[in-house]
């Protein structure tokens, strides 16, 4: 019975799934590149956000890490990727430091390297805060983001400095930014519906109680966080090659706090809250935009503000606070039986 | 037959409070033993620093004759005791029977590669976890709520679930810190039935803490008596009864055990 059900799920997501590359391919085509870049926006943040989500949502261990982990990511999979020649172009003020001028890479093996040394990262940054309980995981999390951030301006010879690095191929596709985050959900999804997700979030609702039950606190909590900042840093990589270019302004704590915004609103600790959170934001972020245009409204002239679409946006976010704390999917997941069963209801209560 | 559960000359200080003074405790194995004593008289401390939530300021705790002392609660719980919580610790908002099944997490046979990768021992051990699951559900009779949220249950459902969460971790020894409180005298007697058959099925040792008179003296085989740190006596159900330290520290000014 139960396994009945599990191949019907799986049908029904394979057939979504051929469904949305179909749409992506037609808009791939048809749509404007305005469009193309916020759908690869829209990708690369659904990656970030699942991801973050683990660690914060799920594991709930407060961190501010993902600005951090992006640009690491980022500068690693960008240098990798870049020839010696673009190389000696981009560092007119210091040449690049040996052996990094002449490695080059694809794009493939350096995004995953990318995600590899900031996983490494994480792991030594985990090893003496997860020893400790509270918010220690949020402070220093917060100040390796300024680290990195002070390092990318002024390790020249390795990042260029506040000039960054310039002239990227643009690897990043359509097809590169959706692939990557189907394949980072159905990750993430399995090792949260797993015997390791019910022990991070074990973790979350009480930790004394985890530990009781034999959990490793520590190393489930490093789990978590060595797996987001992987996660994360590929996430980085395909920015970078989005972008085109990279400079440490790119990095700065706001990224962090707009996909803290995204996992909020989406429902801590839920999955599909985190992907609907990164859709909205993507899309909604646009949308208002309008705001900040000239107008006339009823007679009146309104003159374009700018930073009216960030001043709507928080009015938006302190509305949601209020009126539905815990995000709109709270900690529920999205599940065919669930979706199917609403529907039936609705037709049954027609007929 | 040896105690399977020693400890020797335990001293816990807080600060200046002196919690535990030289408790010398010896369970043996397949035995229910109890632990009573007035509010504050420590025996919380002491599931604590069995259990590893607290390091002893001085003394050694043995369980099955290996020194335990010091070690973390996880290290502990693998060594087969597990516990249950006074003030109930579920995880409230995972389903009951996720509850449970965290509980099977140190057996696991499956990486978390195999996990995210969702190869084949992974589905295999899952839904292992979720059958014998449900067995343990079925022991202490919330089948009905395998899908409801932990949080969500009545308190002496509650109760109940933490024993089969405890048990899920396959220990040796169960240490129950207040199983009735909160139940009416029908759940009561139903938890009594279920202390004794998983000591005689099971083959568990049970230690319990428990204010319940009719409780601890309806299945404690021996029982100890703690008051303000200090153990004032121990003996059978029948000698604590008689025993007139622990009617004046005691039973006296509650009530008298019939």
């Amino acid at each position: 019975m139960i396994d009945k059900k599990r191949i019907r799920n799986w049908i029904l997501t394979a057939i979504s799934l051929v469904l949305l590359f179909l749409l992506l391919g037609y808009l791939n085509k048809h749509a404007s590149s305005y469009v193309i870049q916020i759908l690869n926006v829209t990708a690369i943040y659904i990656i970030l956000t699942t991801s973050y989500n683990l660690i914060n949502g799920i594991t709930g261990q407060f961190s501010l890490e993902p600005n951090a982990f992006v640009a690491i990511g980022a500068y690693t999979a960008a240098l990798l990727t870049m020839t010696p020649q673009e190389k000696a172009m981009t560092f007119i003020i210091q040449p690049c430091i040996s052996p990094l001028n002449h490695i080059s890479i694809p794009f493939l093996p350096a995004i995953l390297i990318g995600g590899v040394v900031t996983a490494i990262l994480a792991f030594l940054m985990g090893i003496p805060v997860f020893r400790v309980r509270g918010d220690y995981l949020a402070i220093v999390t917060l100040g390796f983001g300024e680290i990195v951030r002070v390092f990318a301006t002024n390790a020249i010879p390795i990042t260029n400095g506040a000039l960054g690095l310039k002239g990227l191929k643009q690897y990043t596709n359509i097809w590169w930014t959706w692939g990557t985050a189907v394949v980072v959900v159905f990750f993430i999804v399995g090792l949260v519906n797993s015997s390791y997700g019910r022990a991070m979030k074990a973790i979350r609702e009480d930790e004394a109680a985890a530990q009781a039950m034999g959990i490793n606190t520590f190393w489930h909590k490093m789990l978590a966080f060595v797996v987001a900042a992987f996660f994360e840093g590929v996430g980085g990589g395909l920015l970078a090659h989005l972008l085109t270019t990279i400079d440490p302004r790119l990095f700065t704590f706001f990224l962090t706090f707009n996909l803290l915004i995204m996992i909020v609103a989406g429902g801590l600790g839920s999955t599909t809250g985190a992907i609907i959170g990164a859709i909205l934001f993507a899309w909604g972020s646009e949308l208002l935009r309008w705001m900040e245009e000239p107008h006339v409204i009823l007679g009146i002239h309104t003159p374009g503000i700018p930073g009216m679409r960030m001043v709507t946006f928080s009015i938006l976010l302190i509305l949601l606070m209020i009126f539905a704390r815990n995000g709109i999917m709270g900690r529920k997941e999205f599940s065919w039986d669930g979706f199917l069963g609403f529907f039936s209801r609705r037709i049954l209560r027609r007929a | 037959m040896g105690a399977i559960l020693k400890t020797e000359k335990i001293v816990m200080k807080f600060e200046g409070l002196t919690a535990i003074n030289n408790l010398n405790l010896e369970v043996q194995e397949h035995q229910i033993f109890g632990l009573i004593g007035p509010n504050g008289a420590g025996k919380t401390t002491a599931f604590n620093v069995i259990t590893g939530f607290l390091v002893p300021t001085e003394g050694k705790v043995y369980f099955r004759g290996e020194d335990i002392t010091g070690l973390k609660p996880n290290h502990i719980t693998k060594r087969g005791i597990a516990r249950t919580f006074q003030n109930i610790k579920l995880f409230p908002e995972m389903s009951v029977i996720e509850n449970v099944m965290t509980g099977f997490h140190i057996h696991r046979k499956f990486s978390f590669f195999e996990a995210m990768f969702r190869l084949p021992r992974f589905f295999k051990d899952e839904s292992k976890m979720y059958h014998q699951g449900m067995e343990l559900l079925e022991l202490v009779g919330l089948t009905e709520f395998a899908h409801e949220q932990a949080g969500n249950l009545p308190y002496g459902h509650q109760r109940k679930l933490e024993i089969a969460r405890a048990l899920a971790t396959d220990p040796v020894m169960l240490l129950l810190d207040e199983p009735a409180a909160g139940m009416n005298p029908q759940e009561s007697s139903e938890l009594m039935d279920l202390i004794r058959k998983l000591r005689d099925e099971r083959n568990l040792t049970i230690l319990l803490i428990e204010h319940d008179m009719k409780v601890v003296m309806g299945i404690c085989e021996r029982i100890k008596v703690l008051d303000h740190g200090e153990e004032i006596a121990e003996g059978t159900p029948e000698e604590i009864r008689n025993n007139p330290r622990v009617i004046e520290a005691y039973l006296g000014e509650a009530r008298k055990v019939a």
